[in-house]
């Protein structure tokens, strides 16, 4: 059971949220002009790393908002919440 | 009290109040404060069991959480639990308990004749034996199981109440042994808010059995001293009888409390046990160690215990083990244990100890009580079948490998056994910390953890007081203030006991070069021998060899003897431990009941909430037979005497067709859409053109995923310029919801639109049918029902008496049609309205069942049925649907991938079976040939399939690979009894191919 901070509502149990996949993948503005391997890589090729990942997450049974976290696949530890459009807080640049 | 080995004096039992109980049917009396294992060896009772694979007899091995052996069933009929401990089970009055796995009975177990034939089966040998032929292995399974089962389950529901908490604490502590309390005082008197759980019925742990002395106090009065302290600090909590099963992530732990099991059945009330989920900011882990037991020759037989067992029963539980005892040891500890042993009155043959000298200060004590000490030496075998009777030593070579010299034979009717002690690492490992292995000490201590927590006293592997002492209060300190708060204990006093070190020693040498029954896990009948064949067969992950010969799976998880499976199996690939590694530890720590688990999340009322709609009673009241639509109970079909469900259906549908029916429309999902950027957000959300629609007007509109596969479907309402009221299908209103507010929140901020669920807000009746013009406007006022007027697609609001309603004239059927919404509470009085209404056209309600049927006659699919997320609106023949002007939408961009536009794609038909009357199953799947020999071709499966009366014939509508173009063809659907259905491919509209019906 994970505790996740939601940067409106606080920490909460994870019961709360549904996870929504990885964070920081644009949809395409011209999506008439991409060559299928480009639409392809936006629709289905995700990271799925071993470490530091960026994920959406909606707190469902709560405020209903989407956020990201930043959360390492492997120990499970969260380094921080944060809203939509804005960077992790690791510093890494996404 | 007629207790044959009970001692004089001494103990924490309370010897005025005797508890009688019964064991395998047979009368016993103990003592309050014994457990079930005390009072059973207060009887001079050792054997309580029989092996899992063997069926050889088994006795009481230890004093804990740990034990192998005595497993046992508790009570009969509903109240009835499988596989409890007995060393956990507090003695109540009338406990009735009866041992596991023997047949028929204890004393004489029929199944024991396995243990003559235990050569022929190895590890793997169920593997190896019943793989072949597959088909038998039900049967083997069957047969297997009944043989080799544990407790029984209860066949009756619980009768029992379970409870759930949640908690918050900025330091937990688990374990209420000296170190768990000494952490929490720490803390606690420093203001943080602390829970202690403890497992047992009393806090003290394994000290409440020592002879310590703690601030110049016997342990036991300091023990006292500290809970007095502890429960007078307002924000400490202290759970006995309560047992940490789980560290999950961010300091999420499981607490199960166990509330009324130590009570007689009659006086049980409330609660049986509680579920506590809390969540700490700090843990300390005071879990303390296990004894764990050296492997030799028929280390099984009852009266071979664990010598802290043996130090626990004398000294807690005023209970004399045996009369002759023989210690055996490669350690320090054992040798308090032979004191014990002499104080209780039993006479101690010999302390056999592995090591080749012991000079320690206790080493000393134990020669000088005039026990004799052997030294180098170790224990080869036992004898002696439902009770030791004997034991063999030999010498132990200095390298450890080999024994030597004459075979001494010593009577006794106790062997009590210290290959040392294992730090209870369980819940620092599920805590995500490695346990790692410590030569200098031959232990895995825990490793170091990603999470706010620390292991302190024995369960880091500091067994002297004094250290774990220094440990505990500086663990709690530091929690506090790691908290916020100002903690300052000092350390509680003791003396420093000074220890020879441990020589390990896992499996004793055979002299003949091979051991038999050398048992590694007692309750799993796993020999040394196993782990050895498994080695050279090959196996070389301890995880790998923990499977194949089922080490460690028993209900007490190898909690004893795994540590010595481990160390055989790297003796035997000639590695070190270090590098063998421990299986994986993972919750529970021991078993939990279901009940915990399921607290009060039970049935419909709390478990799978039922929602239903404000029409509901009614449709009860008129015999409606309900079915499941995610939570939504929805009328199927109202049955009238005598009707079967085909005659119920087949009657709906004439009844609508030719005249009127109505239906519960309420369930349908609604969201309402406002904002200026409304019209826009839908363009994207929705295959088909929006900025045009009219207010006032609705359209039937797709939403595809992004991969282009329909998602959900609906009818969408302009209401205003910038409002817009959305139908989503029932089971997927929460999901579209989700989908929606995601684009809107993640992807398109700047839009200025918003979403409302009002799904519960209305309800819905659909009246429909030729007639349904005349009912519907007998009951709305101020709404013009002229079809022209009024036409399809159109929504207009009016009033039913005082409630205002919203009409929309969308169709499902095919028919004339109208959905009459208005506020949820005042759902009943707008049926019954309509109804009366109706009943000169003899109004008939229908249930979704012939609302099915009706769509299926028309080809209107339904997102789900016949659509499973790999279907295009294209492969639904439906193409008209797709805006060819817009420049994108969610999932247009994949319509032109090469798998969206292939040839062979499964496409919505029609199928009409040659026999009018055979309805062919829904999921059938669809072949060409139903000749060619088995795995056939298959081309297809049916997705809806009904019997149409209005047809007078059965319909079908199906996804045939390359179906548009294959009109006329004859398929078959091949079913499992061998029968084969034929049937033509048709277009998938039957009724009103013209659609002359829509206006009446």
């Amino acid at each position: 059971m994970l505790l996740i901070e939601c940067p409106w509502c606080g920490e909460r149990d994870e019961s709360e949220f549904s996870y929504a996949g990885e964070a920081h993948i644009t949809r395409p503005r011209e999506t008439k002009n991409l060559s299928d391997e480009e639409w392809a890589d936006y629709l289905f090729m995700r990271k799925n790393p071993r470490g530091l990942h960026r994920e959406q997450w909606l707190h469902a049974a709560g405020c209903r908002r989407y956020f990201n976290v930043e959360r390492d696949t492997v120990s499970y530890q969260i380094s921080g919440s944060y809203k939509i459009g804005e960077q992790p807080p690791s510093g890494e640049k996404v | 009290m007629s207790q044959r080995c009970r001692t004089d004096k001494g103990g924490r039992i309370d010897r005025d109040q005797t508890i009688q109980f019964t064991f395998n049917g047979k009368a016993y009396s103990g003592q309050a404060g014994d457990t079930l294992a005390s009072a059973l060896l207060a009887n001079g009772v050792h054997l309580v069991g029989r092996s899992w694979k063997y069926h050889r007899p088994r006795g009481i091995m230890s004093a804990g959480a740990e034990e192998p052996n005595a497993i046992v069933q508790l009570e009969k009929g509903q109240y009835t639990i499988p596989n409890a401990r007995a060393t956990q089970v507090e003695l109540y009055q009338r406990l009735d308990a009866s041992s596991v796995n023997c047949w028929p009975s204890l004393d004489f177990d029929l199944m024991s004749v396995n243990s003559f034939f235990s050569r022929l089966m190895p590890a793997g040998f169920y593997y190896k034996t019943f793989m072949w032929p597959k088909f038998m292995w039900m049967k083997y399974e069957y047969l297997i199981r009944k043989a080799s089962g544990l407790g029984e389950s209860p066949d009756q529901p619980d009768p029992d109440r379970y409870e759930r908490t949640h908690a918050h604490c900025d330091v937990l502590v688990v374990g209420g042994g000296v170190a768990g309390l000494c952490a929490a005082l720490a803390a606690g008197r420093a203001g943080a808010r602390v829970i202690v759980a403890d497992e047992q019925s009393e806090f003290g742990g394994l000290t409440l059995a020592s002879h310590a002395q703690i601030d110049g106090r016997s342990a036991d009065s300091w023990i006292q001293v500290t809970i007095d302290e502890l429960q007078k600090l307002p924000e400490v909590t202290l759970l006995p009888r309560s047992t940490v099963f789980g560290y999950h992530d961010q300091n999420f732990l499981t607490i199960n409390q166990r509330l009324t099991d130590h009570l007689p059945l009659t006086e049980r009330s409330g609660g049986r046990e509680k579920l506590w989920q809390v969540r700490a900011r700090q843990v300390v882990l005071a879990t303390g160690a296990m004894e764990r037991p050296i492997t030799f020759s028929n280390n099984d037989r009852p009266g071979v215990m664990l010598a802290s067992a043996v130090s626990t029963y004398i000294n807690r539980y005023a209970v004399k083990p045996g009369n002759r005892a023989v210690v055996f040891t490669n350690n320090d500890s054992a040798y308090q244990t032979a004191l014990d042993l002499k104080s209780a009155g039993s006479e101690v043959v010999a302390l056999v100890d592995a090591r080749a000298a012991s000079a320690s200060e206790i080493a000393n004590t134990v020669r000088s009580a005039g026990i004799e000490v052997v030294n180098a030496s170790v224990v080869i075998n036992t004898r002696g079948r439902k009770r030791i009777q004997s034991v063999k030593l030999m010498n132990l070579s200095a390298d450890g490998k080999s024994v030597s010299g004459a075979i001494k034979t010593i009577a006794c009717d106790l062997l009590a056994v210290s290959g040392g002690w294992s730090p209870v690492v369980h819940l620092s490992s599920q805590s995500g910390a490695k346990a790692v292995w410590h030569d200098a000490v031959a232990m895995f201590l825990p490793g170091k953890s990603l999470q706010a927590q620390a292991s302190v006293g024995a369960a880091n592997g500091t067994l002297d007081l004094k250290s774990a002492l220094e440990e505990a209060t500086a663990a709690g300190n530091s929690a506090a203030s790691a908290c916020g708060f100002n903690a300052t204990m000092s350390v509680p006093t003791a003396d420093a006991v000074q220890q020879d070190p441990i020589l390990p020693l896992w499996l004793v040498p055979s002299p003949k070069g091979r051991g038999g029954n050398q048992f590694i896990d007692l309750q799993n009948d796993v020999g040394a021998s196993d782990i050895q064949l498994a080695a050279r067969e090959g196996y070389r992950s301890i995880e790998h060899v923990k499977r194949y010969t089922a080490m460690g799976f028993g209900t007490d998880q190898g909690k004893t003897g795994n540590i010595n499976g481990m160390a055989v199996l790297a003796d035997t690939l000639g590695q070190s431990i270090a590098e063998t590694g421990t299986t994986t530890f993972r919750p529970n720590y021991t078993p939990v009941t279901f009940g915990a688990i399921a607290g009060q999340d039970l049935g419909e009322r709390l478990f799978d909430p039922i929602r239903k709609t404000a029409m509901h009673a009614w449709h009860e009241e008129n015999g409606a037979k309900f079915e499941n639509v995610g939570q939504w109970l929805r009328p199927w079909y109202y049955p009238q005497v005598g009707e079967s469900m085909h005659d119920a259906v087949n009657r709906e549908c004439l009844a609508t067709r030719n005249s009127v029916g109505i239906f519960d429309a309420t369930t349908l999902g609604k969201i309402e859409i406002r904002g200026p950027d409304s019209a826009k957000f839908l363009e994207m959300i929705y295959t088909n053109n929006w900025m045009n629609l009219e207010v006032g007007k609705g359209r039937y509109g797709f939403m595809l995923g992004e991969d282009g596969m329909v998602m959900d479907d609906g009818v969408t309402i302009r209401l205003a310029h910038d409002h817009f009221f959305m139908h989503t299908t029932t089971g997927g209103a929460a999901g579209v919801m989700a989908w929606m507010e995601r684009w809107l929140q993640t992807e398109w901020p700047q839009m200025e639109v918003f979403l409302t669920s009002v799904t519960d807000h209305w309800a819905t009746a659909a009246v429909v049918g030729p007639n349904s013009a005349k009912v519907v406007s007998a009951v709305c006022d101020g709404i013009d029902f002229d079809v022209e007027t009024f036409p399809f697609m159109a929504t207009r609001t009016g009033t039913i008496g005082e409630v205002v309603c919203r009409v929309n004239r969308i169709s499902f059927s095919g028919e004339l049609a109208y959905e009459v919404n208005v506020p949820a509470n005042t759902g009943r009085f707008m049926w019954e309205g309509l109804i009366q209404a109706g009943a000169e056209y003899d109004i008939t309600p229908y249930g979704t069942e012939a609302l099915h049927v009706l769509r299926a006659e028309k080809g209107y699919v339904i997102v789900g049925q016949d659509t499973d997320g790999s279907v295009t609106v294209d492969d639904l023949g439906l193409g008209w649907a797709l805006s060819k002007t817009k420049a994108d939408f969610i999932g247009k961009r994949s319509l032109t991938r090469p798998d969206t536009v292939r040839k062979d794609r499964k496409q919505l038909v029609g199928l009409i079976t040659t026999d009018p009357n055979t309805v062919i199953p829904e999921g059938a799947q669809l072949v060409d040939d139903p000749h060619v020999p088995i795995p056939m071709p298959m081309i297809g499966h049916v997705s809806s399939s009904y019997y149409s009366a209005c047809c007078g014939h059965s319909i079908a509508l199906a996804l045939v690979k390359d179906g548009h173009s294959r009109r006329g063809d004859t398929v078959y659907a091949p079913l499992a009894n061998g029968q084969i259905i034929e049937a033509r491919v048709t277009e998938p509209v039957f009724y009103d191919k013209e659609g002359a019906k829509s206006n009446g």
